[in-house]
């Protein structure tokens, strides 16, 4: 290579070789600092300044009321509430993930790729509109409407609508992850466990699961964030029923509504902590699975 | 749908896979998503015309199709200089600033709308520093606009950071080596090979400002024919129960998103086709 000809091959270290290979490849300095600084002027601008101001709103009146307002019943039971729909939207979309994956990934059919189309579809579809849909099949006017009533069954403006509508947004996040990661390992180690001996369930608890553990979990995480976080198509089913069919989003609203602002944001606080947390746990796994990747 | 199995396919568990996989999808998002169709055919063109053609709804398109392609042009240009700083350059802080990149992913949208609206209204820490310059943002079309940056952030980075870490290094070296300036070597080497990836940001950060409506709402202030967004109008519809006319407004929202689904999908396999050909 001809940047290594001027330097004896002993000499360079692996680092400093980078460096010198870099030199043609880097930008002036003047620009280097200007892009940087353009960066993250940006990035705190529009993303640490209203992180923080989450924190300050809902800290700014002191502790005591910050309490009071995560403590407040309605907010307690928009708590439970947010729970609950994670608790059902991410073990349904798990497995419908593992099973999607599973069939697109180890086998071959025609359609695979509209297949794959299909499941990305709710990403693309306005929150709003990923609510209407259940309104149209399921509320007063709609197909199923007339006989739920009959049968005394809610489903608009009660829990069934908040969960499917909460399972439509986040439908695509686990199938998504395991999709291209399944698809990279084959399916050797499959047919290897097979060969030996194993039953259909051993080889997916002792080969498959270990395989796509990080990915998997990966996954779950931005579902579950999505799923609690929710607003758009939660607001359009849930019809805001305070104790009882709001859930965390919805409650900052009202509360922001009712120009209760520390209520609001005291909430949002929370949201906030989960989306941090979220992160974090995203920013482990990407270490993590990197990792693996070079020590293999 | 004709299924062909390969022969010596000797994994188990393809017709339950797949069958639940049909089965779900056809209950959550198939079903329920022709059901809109199916209402909307039960208007005559009329009917359908007035509805999605009326003055409040048409203002309504052009703040929300205007606003999201600004958006996305803005996270398109900062996307790139921010993907390109957190690949290339080493400075204080870049792992953090890493990881906050998917913020607008993980904070509900709710809560990213109240926060802007704080702060940029008048008493807001932006909001009061912009006040003496003449400049309102909450409660106007550009309070919609900073919502709409904030929210398709991280999908211009997301996108050109695999690309740029995956430039061959050789390539820069050749140009600079033949006399390019470093300018030139960015317009004419770099920017190419980028330019794939970073139409599919665009897009895939247009289409998602474009649905968007928990971020909005609150700093829009929402006034008719100014800075009311399509989604509004849509919910404005449903709590008048004026079902037909809430859905065929939304057809044409997802007319649009089919398209640009197709758009993104298109330039995704291109991107990797350029990519395995590099």
């Amino acid at each position: 290579m001809w940047d290594t000809l001027s330097y004896p091959e002993a000499l360079v270290e692996p680092g400093q070789r980078s460096r010198v290979r870099r030199g043609v490849r880097e930008e002036p300095a003047a620009v280097r600092y200007l892009l940087i600084g353009a960066a993250l002027l940006f990035v705190g601008l529009m993303l640490i300044v209203p992180l923080s101001s989450v924190f300050y709103e809902a800290l700014k009146k002191g502790l005591d009321v910050y309490f009071k307002a995560i403590t407040d019943p309605d907010a307690l039971s928009s708590i439970r509430l947010t729970l609950l729909v994670a608790a059902v939207a991410v073990p349904a979309n798990l497995v419908f993930g593992v099973a999607a994956a599973w069939a697109i990934t180890k086998f071959e059919f025609r359609g695979k790729n509209f297949l794959i189309t299909l499941i990305d579809l709710p990403f693309s579809i306005s929150p709003v509109i990923s609510g209407l849909i259940y309104v149209l099949v399921f509320g007063l006017q709609g197909w199923l409407g007339p006989w739920l009533a009959e049968h005394d069954i809610k489903v608009i403006f009660a829990l069934p609508g908040i969960f499917l509508a909460t399972i439509f947004v986040t439908f695509p996040f686990v199938a998504r992850e395991l999709i291209p990661l399944m698809q990279a390992q084959g399916k050797e180690e499959e047919e290897a466990a097979l060969v030996l001996g194993a039953s259909g369930w051993q080889m997916f608890r002792r080969v498959t699961l270990p395989n796509i553990k990080w990915g998997l979990l990966y996954g779950v995480i931005l579902c579950n964030a999505r799923a609690m976080g929710e607003f758009g198509a939660v607001s359009v089913v849930s019809g805001h029923v305070r104790g009882m069919t709001n859930t965390m989003p919805l409650h900052v609203e009202i509360a922001y509504n009712e120009y209760n602002f520390t209520a609001a944001f005291a909430v949002a606080s929370l949201l906030a902590l989960l989306a941090l947390v979220t992160l974090l746990l995203k920013t482990f796994i990407e270490w993590r699975t990197r990792r693996n990747t070079i020590s293999l | 749908m004709g299924l062909t199995l390969k022969p010596h396919n000797v994994l188990p568990g393809f017709g339950l896979a797949l069958g639940f996989t049909l089965f779900y999808l056809s209950l959550i998002v198939l079903i329920p998503l022709s059901a809109a169709f199916i209402k909307t055919a039960t208007l005559t063109w009329e009917q359908f015309w007035a509805a999605v053609s009326a003055p409040r709804v048409v203002a309504s398109y052009q703040l929300s199709f205007g606003a999201s392609l600004l958006a996305a042009l803005i996270n398109a240009f900062f996307g790139l200089i921010l993907a390109w700083v957190l690949v290339r350059y080493s400075f204080v802080g870049k792992r953090i600033v890493d990881a906050l990149v998917d913020l607008p992913f993980a904070l509900p949208t709710a809560v990213a709308g109240i926060a802007l609206t704080a702060l940029y209204s008048e008493k807001g820490w932006i909001g009061q520093l912009l006040q003496p310059l003449g400049i309102k943002v909450s409660f106007t079309p550009l309070g919609v606009l900073v919502a709409l940056v904030f929210i398709g952030l991280p999908f211009v980075v997301r996108t050109l950071q695999p690309v740029i870490e995956e430039l061959e290094p050789e390539l820069e070296e050749a140009a600079a080596i033949l006399g390019a300036s470093r300018w030139q070597t960015f317009t004419r080497v770099i920017f190419p090979a980028l330019l794939p990836a970073l139409l599919t940001g665009f897009t895939i950060s247009f289409a998602r400002a474009l649905g968007e409506y928990g971020s909005v709402i609150f700093i829009a202030g929402n006034m008719p024919m100014i800075s009311e967004i399509t989604p509004l109008i849509i919910i404005t519809k449903l709590e008048q129960y004026d079902y037909a006319g809430a859905t065929a407004i939304a057809v044409v929202m997802l007319m649009a998103s089919f398209t640009l689904l197709l758009l993104i999908n298109y330039l995704q396999w291109k991107t990797r086709k350029l990519n395995a050909t590099a």
